[in-house]
């Protein structure tokens, strides 16, 4: 049985009705991370898929922005309490990204520049669930927000959509990276309360 | 994470418009510096609604927890905190939470730390820390505030600024009479005369709104600290992270 907290009313609106439990609105864009905001050139930039051992696919800017790529319009839900409704993004689909790996290891960990990383089931990043994003509002990518690019899988708390990503390693084993070893939660399912490790 | 049961046991201002908490909390497993805590609040027809503040008090056995809550404009919880909240009243409260910005009180090497207004809060954990561990590692704090009236634990710091750690403020907006530098933001030049020569390798904790920290750590890595040696905390302007 909670405490009651006398004379304790809240602010409550009906579009927070709609949100994950916890959470409450935002209309501007907050920012966290870990470290300092890494700043990548273009011209060094390049992403790939490897299976731990080998290297699979790779691309650099170039031909990574001639892939075809999406207009997503989603909510974010960031693990801090804050989400944002009707967010607009263009990104390349890890569906397009994923195509024709003969590979059928089931998790995944994405690596980003600052050494960030985030594991994933690969369920969860196919079929039309997760992209790797370059554009936000119609600009680019901000470097606060994550840019040139970062990995946009809305389903999930944000600290999965890692920023500054530079690729993913798939594993025949699910296994924790950077914030899911200090006490966050394994899977991050917003809708179910997946903050914390222990619950 | 369970939720418990805290109770207000003191209460003080700190400035205008930050106070601080001292809760005893039942059966509290002890915390690290840096980490935070969420603070559940419920309406009696069942809203609830949870902040996370970080954790001002160090280490301690005695189950009694600080936490400083700066009350932001149009806040939910942070107002109730900082006027409603009277001892003896009860909250929830669960944690320690946060295990990448912490001190641990076996850490040797020289610290910086730096505070954007209310981001003081988990570095004066880490500055309690270090004194109730007797532990010897250099720590230096610059911390920016908007004016003398906005420094939190002002007197506290004086007392420690001659022994234990070097403190230096960053005033943006009014200086105190006979201060030498207009106001201003954290440049580099404050960087390069009052934080850790790079070639130390201090390990730098940066704590304050989304603009100070994005600015200050890239001041910090073009003074040439390392990236991996410099952590963050951000909150951004509807942010009630602290």
């Amino acid at each position: 049985m909670a405490i009651i907290s006398r004379g304790f009313t809240g602010r409550r609106s009906a579009a927070e009705a709609k949100l994950p439990p916890g959470q409450y609105l935002t209309t501007d864009f907050p920012v966290l991370s870990a470290g300092p905001t890494p700043h990548i050139s273009l011209d060094r930039w390049d992403f790939t898929i490897d299976d731990g051992s080998n290297v699979l696919k790779r691309w650099d800017w170039k031909s990574f922005r001639e892939l075809p790529s999406e207009t997503i319009t989603t909510d974010l839900h960031c693990v801090t309490r804050w989400s944002k409704l009707g967010t607009s993004w263009e990104g390349v689909s890890l569906d397009v990204l994923l195509a024709d790996l003969k590979t059928d290891l089931p998790y995944a960990m994405f690596r980003s520049y600052g050494d960030y990383t985030t594991n994933l089931p690969v369920k969860d990043i196919i079929n039309k669930q997760a992209w790797i994003a370059f554009k936000y509002d119609g600009a680019d990518l901000a470097p606060e927000h994550g840019g040139p690019a970062r990995l946009l899988v809305p389903h999930l708390y944000l600290w999965k959509s890692a920023k500054w990503v530079k690729g993913l390693s798939l594993m025949p084993h699910d296994k924790p990276g950077f914030w899911e070893s200090l006490g966050y939660h394994i899977y991050g399912d917003p809708w179910r309360e997946q903050r914390y490790s222990e619950e | 994470m369970t939720w418990r049961t805290a109770t207000v046991v003191g209460l003080h201002d700190e400035t205008r418009t930050a106070r601080t908490l001292t809760l005893a909390v039942r059966d509290w497993p002890g915390h690290v510096a840096g980490q935070h805590v969420d603070v559940r609040l419920t309406a009696p027809d069942g809203y609830s609604a949870v902040r996370s503040y970080s954790i001002a008090s160090p280490p301690s056995a005695d189950g009694r927890i600080e936490i400083t809550v700066e009350q932001l404009p149009n806040g939910e919880v942070s107002p109730y905190l900082t006027e409603e909240v009277v001892a003896g009243d009860e909250l929830e409260l669960r944690g320690p939470i946060g295990g990448w910005f912490v001190w641990r009180s076996d850490q040797r090497e020289p610290i910086q730390l730096l505070a954007g207004g209310s981001g003081i809060v988990p570095l004066m954990g880490m500055i309690r820390s270090r004194l109730l561990a007797n532990n010897a590692a250099p720590f230096r704090l610059l911390y920016s505030v908007r004016e003398p009236e906005a420094i939190f634990y002002r007197e506290e710091l004086e007392a420690l600024s001659a022994k234990h750690v070097t403190v230096n403020y960053a005033y943006t907006r009014a200086v105190p009479n006979d201060w030498p530098r207009p106001p201003g933001r954290v440049d580099r030049d404050l960087i390069a005369s009052v934080t850790w020569p790079a070639n130390l390798n201090a390990t730098c904790y940066l704590c304050g709104p989304t603009g100070f920290v994005e600015t200050v750590a890239d001041l910090l890595s073009m003074a040439g600290n390392r990236r991996e040696k410099i952590r963050t905390e951000r909150f951004g302007p509807t942010g009630e992270r602290k």
